[in-house]
């Protein structure tokens, strides 16, 4: 995780678009600038910040699913659980699941778990619209080889 | 069983917190009763669910935008019951 950066997730584990499911492993820093603030002597991630990094992963669940030829944007989060706090250099397991393919949009379910412990879960729903730029793409391709997601799937059934 | 007016007026009600007594087949969903395009996605979500279809919200939209279409054709309630029904019947063809 590069939190400064918006960088959530580290690493693919597993993608099942049959199964409409994926896995992400993520890493929380020692130190971060977030932590001298959040808070001071008692450093703690923020519930935001995993609330991203589960809407990074199911971001790239229906990435996969549309064959990365449509961006989803979260719009809405619900039901949103904050279990325990996750502290600077947890390994953190975050799975998400596609409830949902509906007409322009789509709902998800995520969670968070830490040494086998669910910390985190909320449910996701993603507007999914033409990326809006080409450079957008093509960042996100970026992203893709950086977290190791293959990108030799195409549109999926 | 309920008809496909009262399952959706049921379903906008709970989900919009819209008295359902408010909520007429003359109603239309954005002008008269308010919902914005957020909320209709958890509409639809609700409605695809109920009746086991997957309302075309992007083709409509894209008519409407194109000026092919009115939003009184998919956004007043009885129409868009009307279109429900149709896509019910669409999917046990």
């Amino acid at each position: 995780m590069r939190l400064e950066y918006f960088q959530l997730i580290d690493r693919i584990v597993a993608l099942d678009l049959d199964a409409r499911t994926i896995e992400m492993h993520a890493q929380v820093p020692e130190t971060s600038t977030i932590f001298e603030g959040h808070f001071p002597g008692h450093p703690l991630m923020p519930g935001v910040l995993l609330i991203e990094a589960m809407a990074q992963t199911c971001g790239w669940l229906l990435l996969g699913l549309n064959g990365l030829a449509r961006m989803p944007f979260l719009a809405a989060v619900k039901e949103a659980k904050l279990r325990t706090f996750v502290t600077p250099g947890q390994a953190l397991s975050i799975t998400g699941r596609l409830e949902h393919d509906g007409s322009g949009f789509a709902v998800t379910h995520a969670s968070v778990r830490v040494e086998g412990k669910t910390v985190c879960e909320a449910d996701l729903t993603f507007r999914i619209v033409p990326f809006p730029h080409p450079d957008f793409r093509t960042n996100m391709e970026e992203v893709a080889r950086r977290i190791g997601y293959p990108l030799e799937i195409t549109a999926h059934g | 069983m309920s008809s496909t007016f009262d399952t959706v007026a049921n379903i906008i009600s709970e989900t919009c917190d819209i008295p359902r007594e408010k909520i007429t087949p003359e109603s239309h969903a954005i002008d008269d009763l308010g919902i914005d395009s957020l909320d209709f996605l958890d509409i639809a979500f609700a409605i695809d669910k109920a009746f086991g279809i997957k309302l075309p919200l992007e083709q409509w939209t894209q008519e409407v935008n194109d000026g092919k279409a009115t939003t009184e054709q998919y956004f007043v309630l009885g129409n868009l019951c009307t279109r429900i029904d149709q896509l019910v019947a669409a999917k046990g063809a």
